[in-house]
């Protein structure tokens, strides 16, 4: 079953090169032949000269972003961009996301269904669409928004789970705010999920926990590109009987998309730390998954600074979904990843605590447990947790003030 | 990729523009080491082969043949454009994009505007035409003039309405030269109120430069050079402080000034030029800085000025770098930011620096400036890779601040002080065409956007509470 990514903008253009880097090197370190045969089915196709070409569409408004990271790739030599498979215009959408959603999306709305057709075809089994974007400019953004409802329209029984890069809260471009509201009220009808990244929390995962000093956006892309790939890799799940799932997107969904009010996913990742390090490090699985959880539930990303102090409320005390004062964070679903060594050992018990969970979903129902025994990027065990949760709260609810202020002051 | 045509009138506009021209050179011949005709050179170039009968235009990914400016040369007296085509640069324009007449203007706006306006309009919009023409996309009018003579300030407005009629699409960035209190021209600020009026009507952006500006920064930089502390060496060859390398071999009076100027066009268009981590467009700029159409004026301010050639610690010259972006004397009018209110601002950085710095420093300057209520975080940032020639990283602040509201409202004393005895008014009249109404509206319009920052400044140290909204349920 093969994905098929679109990547819009420069940061999705960028994002989306340093992905397929981290996939295509995890498939062919690894000496489990099922496991990158299935990797590379489901985001490669081979050539007829055996070379490896991403199942991925660039589209971005100026030509820049697009040559670069064709060529990154095709420099790494062991994958590349597919020849043919950019679009790109002279000029870009200049931060406005009513340019690009209005304008340029509908003016170039053929040749890019073109193209993701040409890439359809390829595939033997269609498991979804990954359209990556960030949400504060306007190419991204705007025609991102408007490809995602081509998408839907021409391929309705498709899965589309959007990956969006929110901006840094202090301000990248200034109509940030705007530009994200839209895309998000757009999306939210439009998507089946969305799947959210945050330059500021990224930014504090490179400079504290893998120690970069001149943190640069590669390295923020290439944590994105690890934590993506870390779901998006071959996994076993409860449905797939004992071989990988060929179904990976649509099973996501059913894991974690429970409700349709409910879209917005976010991702943790543990262990994360600077490469010369892991080779030093040990590993257990009760420390990554006692540490997993209550990055969950204080909602923090990181493992270093976890607020140890947040608790699930007592049951006794109702349900209130509301952000309490003790900052818990309450999930809706959860989906844990666990790849490595003894995965089939590993004890999950504290993520089935129904306390963390709303009340009118059984436990039992909300975690969905995913497997592989095949190490991910060099860490001999890691764990990826994807959950549709309240994390993303009180960011967006900044970025609704902001723009609202913004809005207001006319 | 796309193309800018810049629009050079009058003797300060042409002054510029060819040092602008120079130094453009020169960039691209450092960056360029192949000589071959680039997507970075084809946004300001164009490659001819002189040989070829149809006019010959390369397209991008040949070698360089020839190359040729985009770029329209207008001035009323021809001393300083025969000056360019005596000089080496000579080449680089050829005679269909100029215009010339005999008399000058007279420092007068009223003969630069209507006179000339009228008699050359159709061989204006044709030269333009052209140049538009040869351009794959055309993305923005770069329109260099000085605001206190009459050809640069009248005739310079004129084609800025041209622009605005014949290709209402593309961007209008403005570098507009304003005079100083103690200007040599008389009427300069009859002239200045009366282009000014243009300006806010029909600019999409204006980058307000002041000569007294330009002066102290360059009086400073050669402060440094002669007397620096033992052991630091100011280097010579970057691109602010010197023309030299570039193409012109002596140092003319203002050249030195204008380099500063041009160092500026440069750094903006950078981005969309070269590569970068976080690409800023031309077309950005309006679209992140303006809130209101009419509060267009940015006010830049560029870094570093030198050089020091002595080993620092990188990241601490990087952050002062930061520092004095925001400092007083690194603004290019005579304005102070960091006490009026910010409505805006973008930083355009060029070099090696990573995302991490930028927001290392934006978080550590931000508590000191003051933004507008709306727009408490509002920053727009650009990162190109490329540095500027002679620098290992530079920095371009373009603000829009309330701080010009001082200028202006010193602009319009000068005007009033004239205005009321009816000094020098006969002049203009007698152009045909003019009449006091354009004084009296010029004047109301300068008023109403003074009156528009003021309003905006008293909002300054208000707490404005946020306006009610659905809200979350906390």
């Amino acid at each position: 079953m093969s994905v098929v990514t679109v990547q819009l903008g420069q940061c999705g253009n960028q994002v989306g090169q340093e992905l397929f880097d981290v996939m295509c090197s995890d498939a062919r370190d690894v000496h489990r032949k099922t496991y990158s045969a299935v990797s590379c089915e489901r985001f490669f196709r081979q050539t007829t000269q055996g070379a490896l070409e991403a199942r991925a569409v660039l589209i971005d408004m100026e030509p820049k972003v697009i040559n670069h990271s064709m060529s990154k790739a095709a420099k790494s030599g062991r994958w590349r961009y597919g020849e043919t498979s950019h679009f790109s215009q002279k000029q870009g959408s200049g931060n406005n996301w009513a340019n690009g959603y209005c304008v340029l999306g509908p003016r170039h709305r053929d040749a890019v269904e073109e193209l993701v057709r040409r890439e359809v075809e390829h595939c033997d089994m269609l498991a979804g669409f990954i359209p990556i974007m960030s949400v504060a400019g306007g190419t991204g953004s705007g025609v991102g928004t408007f490809i995602t409802q081509c998408l839907r329209d021409v391929y309705p029984s498709s899965f589309v789970l959007n990956h969006l890069t929110w901006p840094y809260g202090t301000g990248e471009v200034i109509v940030q705010n705007y530009n994200s509201v839209l895309t998000l009220a757009h999306l939210y009808q439009l998507s089946d999920a969305i799947l959210v990244h945050e330059n500021d929390i990224v930014h504090k995962i490179c400079s504290q926990l893998l120690k970069i000093k001149q943190i640069s956006f590669s390295d923020i892309n290439r944590v994105i590109a690890h934590q993506l790939g870390g779901v998006l890799q071959p996994t076993l799940t409860p449905a797939s009987c004992g071989a990988y799932s060929r179904h990976p997107i649509g099973e996501l969904m059913s894991a974690l998309a429970c409700h349709p009010e409910y879209k917005l996913l976010s991702v943790c990742t543990i262990p994360q730390m600077a490469s010369s390090s892991i080779a030093f490090s040990t590993f257990s699985w009760p420390a990554l998954l006692k540490h997993l959880r209550q990055m969950l539930i204080s909602n923090s990303k990181m493992e270093g600074g976890i607020d140890w102090q947040v608790c699930p409320p007592p049951a006794s005390a109702g349900r209130s979904r509301s952000l309490s004062a003790g900052s818990f964070n309450t999930s809706l679903a959860n989906l844990l990843i666990l790849r490595g060594k003894d995965v089939y050992s590993a004890e999950t018990g504290g993520f089935e605590d129904p306390a963390i969970y709303t009340s009118w979903l059984p436990p039992d129902e909300a975690l969905s447990l995913w497997k592989s025994p095949v190490p991910f990027n060099k860490y001999e065990k890691s764990a990826t947790l994807v959950s549709n949760s309240q994390a993303l709260l009180r960011p967006l609810d900044d970025m609704v003030r902001k723009a609202w202020n913004m809005f207001a002051s006319r | 990729m796309t193309q800018s045509v810049v629009v050079q009138v009058g003797q300060c506009g042409n002054q510029v523009g060819c040092r602008f021209w120079d130094l453009a050179l020169r960039e691209h011949a450092h960056v360029n080491k192949r000589g071959l005709y680039d997507e970075a050179l084809s946004s300001f170039f164009r490659n001819v082969d002189p040989r070829k009968s149809d006019g010959g235009a390369c397209c991008v990914g040949g070698r360089i043949q020839h190359l040729k400016a985009r770029a329209v040369l207008i001035d009323m007296e021809e001393g300083v454009v025969h000056g360019i085509l005596q000089g080496p640069l000579r080449e680089v324009f050829d005679s269909t994009q100029l215009l010339t007449d005999v008399s000058g203007s007279g420092n007068n706006w009223a003969v630069g505007n209507l006179m000339y306006g009228s008699a050359y309009r159709d061989s204006i919009v044709n030269k333009l035409r052209k140049a538009a023409e040869h351009c794959d996309c055309l993305q923005c009018f770069f329109l260099i003039h000085s605001m206190g003579g009459g050809t640069g300030s009248g005739l310079g407005t004129r084609v800025l309405s041209l622009l605005e009629e014949e290709f209402p699409d593309v961007c209008r960035i403005v570098t507009a030269m304003y005079p100083s209190a103690e200007d040599d021209v008389i009427t300069s600020p009859y002239n200045s109120v009366l282009a000014m009026r243009e300006l806010t009507e029909h600019a999409d952006c204006v980058l307000p430069v002041e000569n007294q500006s330009l002066v102290d920064i360059v009086n400073k930089i050669s402060l440094m050079s002669h007397d620096a502390k033992p052991g630091c060496v100011l280097k010579k060859e970057s691109t602010v402080t010197s023309g030299q390398g570039g193409v012109s071999p002596t140092e003319r009076p203002f050249d030195a000034m204008n380099n500063i100027v041009a160092n500026l066009l440069l750094n903006i268009t950078s981005s969309s030029r070269f590569d970068g981590s976080l690409n800023m467009d031309l077309n950005e700029i309006a679209n992140n800085l303006v809130p209101f159409p009419r509060l267009h004026y940015l006010v830049p301010s560029l870094t570093p000025l030198y050089t020091l050639a002595d080993v620092n610690i990188p990241t601490r010259r990087l952050d002062q770098m930061f520092s004095d972006a925001f400092s007083k004397e690194h603004q290019l009018i005579r304005a102070d930011p960091k006490h009026s209110l910010y409505l805006a601002c973008a930083l355009m950085v060029r070099g090696n620096v990573q995302v991490s710095d930028l927001r290392r420093n934006i978080e550590r300057l931000r508590p000191s400036l003051p933004f507008v209520s709306w727009n408490q975080e509002g920053w727009k940032t650009g990162l190109c890779s490329v540095p500027p020639v002679g620098h290992a990283h530079s920095l371009l602040a373009l603000a829009n601040n309330t701080c010009v509201k001082p200028t202006f409202m010193e602009l319009r004393d000068r005007f009033t002080k004239l205005y009321k005895k009816k000094a020098h008014l006969h002049h203009y009249l007698h152009v045909d065409g003019m009449e006091q109404s354009a004084f009296s509206e010029a004047l109301s319009s300068l008023s109403a956007l003074i009156e528009e920052y003021h309003h905006l400044d008293a909002t300054k140290a208000r707490l404005i509470p946020d306006a009610p909204r659905l809200s979350i349920a906390r």
